[in-house]
């Protein structure tokens, strides 16, 4: 049965900020289980369309189904509700800067279970295993660098074994090492407890690795869909060009703007 | 004239808009029952907003105290009226500067320092993954900042008249030498408990929502730039304080004006 199939099925999605054009028109099928990734170019809307699917941002027209519900339908507290089996680790790691790594992991289980101190200790200290920070459990937020941040969001994000993750940009900032095991991380995540996996990325070589499904986003529009293999057989021009990180072709690199003359040598140019 | 017309208009219509997203935001964040765990939440920010206001509340009100005493006795003994000092000194303080100090303190203490903190888990995007757990940060971090804000004004209030006339009775009887006797019984029998006392404390009520509304609005509002933070805190001052001495006077009229 389709709904069975797919976890989250996006149906002509548009959205505009301001007078920019961010969707229009996209339909986006994320198949139950599976990795999937979402890739294009910096500022066309990967970001916002997680904050779609989790009900922040409201789009201008088109359905967000999750599990055959209607997001964009529900209430304050269906929508709070619905957040409980969803993890999201923000690009901008967005920990609780008043408190420490550990308590930005056990936040999600203290609030959403009645789990026994030693409990929530030691789902605490795997889940910080698994990212390699169990000895920073007691620095805060802000003495970490970076890439330990997006660690420990990482953690935070699946800290309730949710059915849905979405990690935004997990690799961003990571040595090889790390990296390596991030990725191994999120497959075994997927494979061993089934969770969906909504996986916006940058990095081809490793997204390629891990991805059943790949979504290339770019104009408001999905440009190319389906497994790596099929996007690496018949790419069209824009995906083999993105794919491929070429600065000419049909992707525009740059921001909306006037041409370059205009802006560099003034009108008299 | 007409440009007049219309950006008073325009100002207008956005100050109307931000008055009606202030208050869906507090009508959401106080459509909540506090629980076990609310009311720890509430107890740690009655530490932050009302405990750690104790300091600044306790100076002022001593001092306060102290210079109402002096000009009171300077003035009264020229018609040897010493003994009046002690009710004068309390009603001016029970009625008036009581609530009003404090909160005009409270805004500039807590007050600021809400909007800052909230602000600034906002630009973080804190409140934003804090949403995404599936935890209302309405309900988790706004609504015990304004249960604490609530609760801690009328008690620091009630801290600063006692200090205050405490500071009135060092300087008015034990340094100016004013009669003891005099000085107590002329303020029990010139104060009532409701019409000074009570109406005192329901004045720093309604001071304690003025000022907790508008801190936890503007944080929440504030744009997400270091300019739009200091804007935020700013106005988080100058709006509550003159909230205060507007609905203060209102107040006075309603609750002591006899026409
Ligand atoms: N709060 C906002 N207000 C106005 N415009 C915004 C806001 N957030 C994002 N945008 C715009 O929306 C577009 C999409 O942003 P988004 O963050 O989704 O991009 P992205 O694909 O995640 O990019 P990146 O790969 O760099 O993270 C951008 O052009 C950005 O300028
Ligand atoms: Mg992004």
């Amino acid at each position: 049965m389709q709904a069975s199939e797919h976890l989250i099925e996006i149906r002509d999605l548009s959205f505009r900020r301001g007078d920019r054009v961010i969707f229009d028109g996209a339909d986006f099928d994320i198949p139950r289980g599976r990795i999937t990734a979402i890739m294009g170019p910096s500022g066309t809307g990967k970001t916002t369309l997680l904050k779609i699917i989790g009900g922040q941002v409201k789009p201008d027209a088109g359905q967000v189904y999750v599990e055959g519900q209607d997001i964009c339908s529900m209430n304050r507290d269906e929508l709070f509700a619905f957040r409980r089996n969803l993890g999201m680790m923000f690009q901008s790691s967005a920990l609780f800067t008043d408190l420490s790594v550990y308590e930005n992991v056990a936040f999600p289980m203290r609030v959403h279970t009645n789990l026994s101190e030693e409990l929530i200790r030691d789902l605490v200290m795997m889940k910080l295993n698994a990212v390699g920070l169990r000895g920073a459990r007691d620095l805060a937020p802000s003495q970490l660098s970076g890439g330990m941040a997006r660690r420990v969001a990482l953690a935070r994000a699946i800290a309730l074994d949710p059915d849905l993750i979405m990690y935004d940009e997990p690799f961003t900032g990571q040595d090889p090492i790390a990296m390596g095991v991030l990725v191994g991380l999120i497959k075994e995540l997927n494979s061993a407890l089934n969770i969906t996996s909504l996986l916006v990325s940058h990095d081809i070589h490793e997204t390629v690795s891990i991805a059943d499904q790949i979504f290339v986003i770019a104009d408001g529009k999905v440009i190319g869909a389906g497994t790596p293999e099929e996007l690496r057989a018949a790419p069209t021009p824009m995906v083999r060009q993105f794919m491929h990180g070429e600065p000419d072709g049909p992707v525009p690199f740059h921001y909306p703007a006037d041409d370059i003359e205009f802006d560099v040598l003034g009108e008299a140019g | 004239m007409v440009g007049l017309v219309r950006l008073l208009g325009i100002r207008f219509l956005t100050w109307l808009n931000s008055l009606g997203r202030a208050t869906v935001l507090w009508a959401n964040a106080m459509w909540w029952l506090p629980r076990w765990e609310g009311v720890r939440l509430i107890v740690t920010q009655i530490y932050y907003v009302g405990f750690l206001s104790l300091v600044i509340i306790v100076l002022s009100a001593f001092s306060i105290g102290a210079v109402l005493a002096l000009q009171f006795y300077t003035q009264l003994a020229r018609f040897g009226a010493e003994d009046a000092v002690g009710v004068g000194l309390a009603l001016v303080v029970l009625r008036e500067l009581g609530p009003v100090v404090t909160a005009l303190l409270f805004a500039g203490r807590a007050g600021s320092a809400l909007t800052a903190e909230i602000g600034l888990m906002k630009t973080t995007e804190q409140l934003s993954s804090m949403e995404m757990m599936g935890v209302d940060p309405l309900k988790r971090i706004i609504a015990p900042r304004i249960w604490a804000g609530l609760i801690s004004v009328p008690i620091l209030t009630a801290i600063f008249n006692t200090v205050a006339i405490y500071g009135g009775v060092v300087v008015g009887v034990n340094w100016l030498g004013a009669d003891p006797g005099g000085f107590w019984s002329g303020m029990q029998e010139g104060v009532e408990i409701y019409e000074d006392l009570v109406k005192g404390m329901i004045k720093s009520a309604v001071f304690a929502l003025l000022v907790t509304w508008v801190a936890v609005f503007q944080g929440y509002d504030a744009p997400p730039t270091a300019e739009g933070m200091s804007l935020a805190t700013t106005r988080t001052v100058v709006i509550s304080s003159v909230l205060i001495l507007a609905t203060d006077f209102l107040m006075t009229l309603v609750f002591y004006g006899d026409f």
